[in-house]
């Protein structure tokens, strides 16, 4: 009866699994559909959508207007966000306890009322479309990634390091700079990861406060989704699904080693 | 005496001062994040709250609109019963997939990890879209389907298309908090309960079940509520028929400019998600310190 | 009630196996417990202890062999129908439930009703002395209380078994002691048959009525502590159960005795091994005295050494002498004996009747955990 069971048991989470992962994969073989179609299994090969990212106009901007938004608003949030976390760290545990829930509620505001807000702010600031809108906006969703990241390393790092520091001669600054920066450095790092990504990913604020001046990639995405079946939403799927896996590889790689050493 | 005195007192109020200056810097170090969630999200949040007051007119206008006309208040229910939906598939699957994560070894676990963040790797749009391909009348699991003879299913812009797409990006906030509960529980409590008379089944249900019961609400509550505001998921998979909120609020202030009646369904979604957080977060924090596994 | 004597159940384990993959974690392994019996499992880590023990509990189904509780086979029985009463190292108390409803869980299962239920909960807590800490949960009480409950919760529904791991293996000496006696009492009051795992010999010795010494899967003696200091029958019993002193060199035998040849100097033991094994010699420190080199030992086995280390114990000393051939030699002598320096030259003296000849084995070695 034990047997059978622990099957049945694996069986079902292969499924989920599957469930999990093949909407990823199944924009892989339709990025190199030979026909503008979105057909799966696709029809025949080709490279064509490829082209047309790289050389369309439309994609291209939508691309390089994403990363600079996404670059300025993970540095952006990284700094606010490590200093917040800090500060929450060095509080006394109610008044963090409130703060910490307050700076994390961006996360569980319905996006379309925040974006339909947003938006009203704006407009009447003149704001729709331009860079600095969207890096305030992003950079307010992406804050409570950046607290949540670094306060976990904060958590484990050992505060007597720095009174260690302090004994054997160091400024606080300086304490800073050679002991904690370098322990907490990994929590910085995935919290800048996050920002980037939450900027990058980010939709429904960008509809609502983009312009055909600045566009972000999946505000294109999206308008070619509901326009017509382009494949080319499958070749950015596919580029960004190879894209990611390789910083996750190369960030698993690192992190193996380090275990290791 | 006196310098006795002094010696004990001088740099206990030094460390004194010294905290009281370290509490004011640890404010300033907040106060940047503070500002952008006020201009960013308070300001925001703000106006729609006022607007939904004061257009066309001051009044309740807007809400007696809401709450009188047929067609919202189903949307509203549908947008709960799509939610609790999505929570229920998100728990069946979840649940044994986060106990299946604790049981086996590291490298498996790693693989099972993975599978659960891949969907983050991939914009949401990009997945929604995959979704549409294989939701479709002549897509692979209608072929699927067709091919056990079971005919032809409406899948896409049907609720129950929305709601396979709506759990699988939201499977992984489920399985998360119920991981990282389900990892703390010692599983020689379940040997203990058998060798005191509890079937298997009933030690799950006596021991497991509780022990874990935290991290069904934490990953229950997230879930849910993440759910109430999808916009993009219903937006491509659903049609008319399951139509959530967030797309009615779009309508109305982007193709109706009518920021009054947006705003008034857009207080009230905010006022369902922050009532349900309060009323559910008590339940999620874990009473018990589990077992002595660590 | 019933009588102490026959509420306790026999267990017989005949040739019992336990493979992991390739690895053997239980070799045959025959192990005959008498009711009421109060048995110990002693042996290093990894020898299989907690193996044999999940076995008869259930957790673990046996590769091979036979196992009889109370005279039926359980084999295929799953725990949760065996009735027997197991404490765990780590408590295993759940932590969502307050002591009492720990304690009252297996009654419950049992479907034991409330006035009787509540009485027999009562009963158990006060056995181990936590009657007053029903309310509290698990994680309100420290070590030596959790472990108390987790006792009185294996009790309570009256096995006839009560199998122990460890139990005392978390706490401090001074605890460990107490409890002891407090499971030494409870097992003389209940009359169940205790099985008891420990690797910490003192505690074995303290507790049983009889021993099975475990190394590497296997039995290697099974007895009373006596019968394993005085009789060990395998090197390893020897050296694993109290101190000993094994002396090694090239053997020779002539009739019915065994002369063993250390730097030059022949030892005699009345006994021969049989063909093939290499014979070893063990003596036991109060079967050793010390004398300054050249003085006294007439007619009785000498060994010359300087001593090593010296260590006053209050009741006596203890002396590790270091021999000719670099082995060391563990001396212990009476509070009015001659005392020693550590550097002394000395002659190790001793009765050749109370050489034990044992075969020699190179795994008898073991890792202390
Ligand atoms: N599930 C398992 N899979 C593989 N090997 C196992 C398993 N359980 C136990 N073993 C192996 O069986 C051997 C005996 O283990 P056992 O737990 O019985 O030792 P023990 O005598 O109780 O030791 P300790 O004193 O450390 O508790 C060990 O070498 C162990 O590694
Ligand atoms: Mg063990």
């Amino acid at each position: 009866m034990k047997q059978p069971g622990r099957i049945l048991l694996g069986l079902y989470c292969l499924l989920v699994a599957v469930w999990l992962v093949a909407p990823t994969i199944v924009v892989v073989p339709m990025s190199f559909n030979d026909k503008k179609s979105l057909a799966f299994p696709p029809s025949g090969f080709s490279w064509q959508w490829y082209q047309n990212f790289f050389t369309n106009p439309e994609w291209s901007a939508s691309l390089i207007g994403s990363l600079k938004v996404a670059v300025v608003t993970a540095v952006f949030a990284t700094v606010i966000g490590t200093l917040a976390a800090f500060g929450l760290d060095r509080m006394k545990s109610r008044v963090s306890g409130v703060l910490r829930a307050l700076l994390i509620t961006p996360m569980v505001v319905p996006g379309v009322v925040l974006a339909v807000g947003i938006y009203a702010v704006y407009l009447d600031t003149r704001l729709v479309g331009t860079m600095t809108g969207f890096v305030l906006a992003h950079t307010m969703l992406a804050v409570p990634f950046v607290i949540i990241a670094v306060s976990a390393s904060l958590e484990v790092f050992d505060k007597r390091l720095e009174t260690a520091a302090a004994s054997l001669g160091a400024t606080r600054l300086t304490a800073f700079r050679t002991v904690t920066l370098p322990l907490i450095a990994p929590g910085i790092l995935s919290g800048l990861l996050f920002a980037f990504v939450t900027s990058f990913d980010e939709i429904i604020v960008a509809l609502f406060i983009t312009s055909p001046y600045l566009k972000t990639l999946p505000v294109q995405i999206f308008s070619s989704i509901t326009r017509d079946a382009d494949p080319t939403v499958a070749a950015v799927g596919t580029l960004l699904f190879i894209t990611t896996s390789l910083v996750i590889g190369a960030g698993l790689l690192i992190c193996s080693r380090q275990g290791r050493r | 005496m006196r310098a006795i005195d002094s010696r004990n007192t001088v740099p206990a109020v030094a460390a004194d001062d010294r905290r009281r200056w370290f509490r004011g810097q640890a404010f300033w170090l907040v106060a940047p994040a503070l500002l952008l969630l006020v201009i960013c999200l308070g300001l925001p949040l703000a106006i729609v709250t006022l607007r939904s007051f004061s257009e066309p007119q001051w009044g309740w206008q807007n809400y007696a609109w809401f709450f009188g006309t047929p067609v919202n208040l189903t949307v509203l229910q549908r947008t709960f019963a799509i939610s609790a939906w999505v929570t229920l598939v998100c728990l069946i699957a979840g649940y044994p997939y986060a106990y299946v994560m604790t049981a086996v070894g590291p490298k498996m676990r790693l693989v099972l990890i993975l599978c659960v963040l891949v969907p983050f790797w991939v914009s949401g749009v990009v997945r929604t879209l995959a979704w549409v391909i294989l939701l479709q009348d002549s897509g692979v699991i209608n072929s699927v389907i067709r091919a056990v003879g079971l005919g032809p299913v409406k899948l896409i812009r049907t609720q129950t298309g929305v709601v396979i797409g709506m759990a699988q990006v939201l499977l992984p906030f489920m399985i998360l908090p119920l991981y990282s509960v389900m990892k703390t529980i010692d599983l020689r409590l379940m040997q203990a309960a058998r060798s005191l008379g509890a079937s298997p089944a009933r030690a799950f249900a006596q021991v497991y079940l509780p022990l874990s019961l935290p991290g069904v609400y934490a990953g229950a509550i997230i879930v849910f509520i993440l759910a109430l505001g999808f916009y993009i998921t219903p937006a491509l998979l659903g049609g008319p028929r399951s139509t959530m909120l967030s797309t009615l609020i779009q309508n109305q202030v982007l193709s109706l400019l009518n920021w009054g009646r947006g705003g008034a369904m857009g207080v009230v979604l905010l006022i369902a998600t922050f009532v349900l957080l309060a009323l559910a977060a008590p339940l999620s924090r874990q009473p018990h310190k589990t077992g002595s596994r660590r | 009630m019933a009588s102490p004597s026959t509420r306790g159940a026999a267990i017989d384990l005949k040739s019992v196996s336990k493979h992991y993959g390739s690895f053997i974690a239980l070799d045959k392994v025959s192990l005959g417990i008498k009711p009421g019996e109060f048995m110990t499992l002693l042996g290093p880590s990894g020898s299989g202890k907690t193996t044999t023990l999940n076995v008869i509990a259930g957790f673990t189904e046996v590769s091979s062999g036979s196992l009889d509780v109370g005279g039926k086979s359980v084999i295929g029985v799953p725990a949760h129908k065996r009735n027997i009463g197991v404490v765990f190292q780590h408590y295993a108390l759940f932590p969502h439930m307050t002591v009492s409803r720990n304690v009252a869980y297996p009654l419950t299962l049992r479907g034991i009703a409330n006035p009787d239920r509540e009485a027999r909960v009562r009963k158990a807590l006060d056995m181990v002395k936590m009657a007053d800490f029903g309310h509290r949960f698990p994680s309100e009480l420290s070590g030596g209380q959790q472990q108390r409950v987790a006792l009185a919760r294996a009790i309570v529904f009256d096995p006839p078994l009560l199998l122990m791991d460890e139990p005392l293996g978390a706490l401090d000496k001074k605890l460990r002691e107490w409890l002891q006696l407090e499971i030494k009492r409870i097992h003389r009051e209940l009359g169940t048959t205790f099985v008891y795992v420990t690797h910490d010999q003192e505690e074995a010795l303290v507790l049983s009525d009889r021993i099975a010494v475990f190394n590497q899967g296997r039995i290697e003696q099974i007895g009373t502590g006596r019968q394993l200091y005085d009789e060990p029958e395998t090197l390893f019993v020897g050296k694993f159960v109290g101190d000993s002193t094994i002396l090694r060199g090239a053997a020779s035998t002539s009739g019915n005795e065994t002369a063993i040849d250390i730097e030059g100097r022949k030892v005699a033991a009345a006994k021969r091994l049989a063909d093939g094994a290499k014979p070893v010699m063990l003596l036991r420190p109060e079967k050793l005295s010390l004398a300054r080199r050249g003085k006294g030992g007439q007619g009785r086995n000498t060994l010359p050494g300087r001593i090593g280390e010296a260590i006053y114990l209050g009741s006596g000393s203890k002396y590790e002498v270091v021999l000719a051939d670099t082995s060391k030699a563990i001396v212990r002598s009476s509070l009015d004996a001659e005392t020693f320096a550590i550097g002394d030259e000395v002659d190790l003296v001793f009765a050749g009747s109370d050489v034990k000849l044992l075969a020699d084995d190179e795994n008898a070695d073991f890792t202390l955990t």
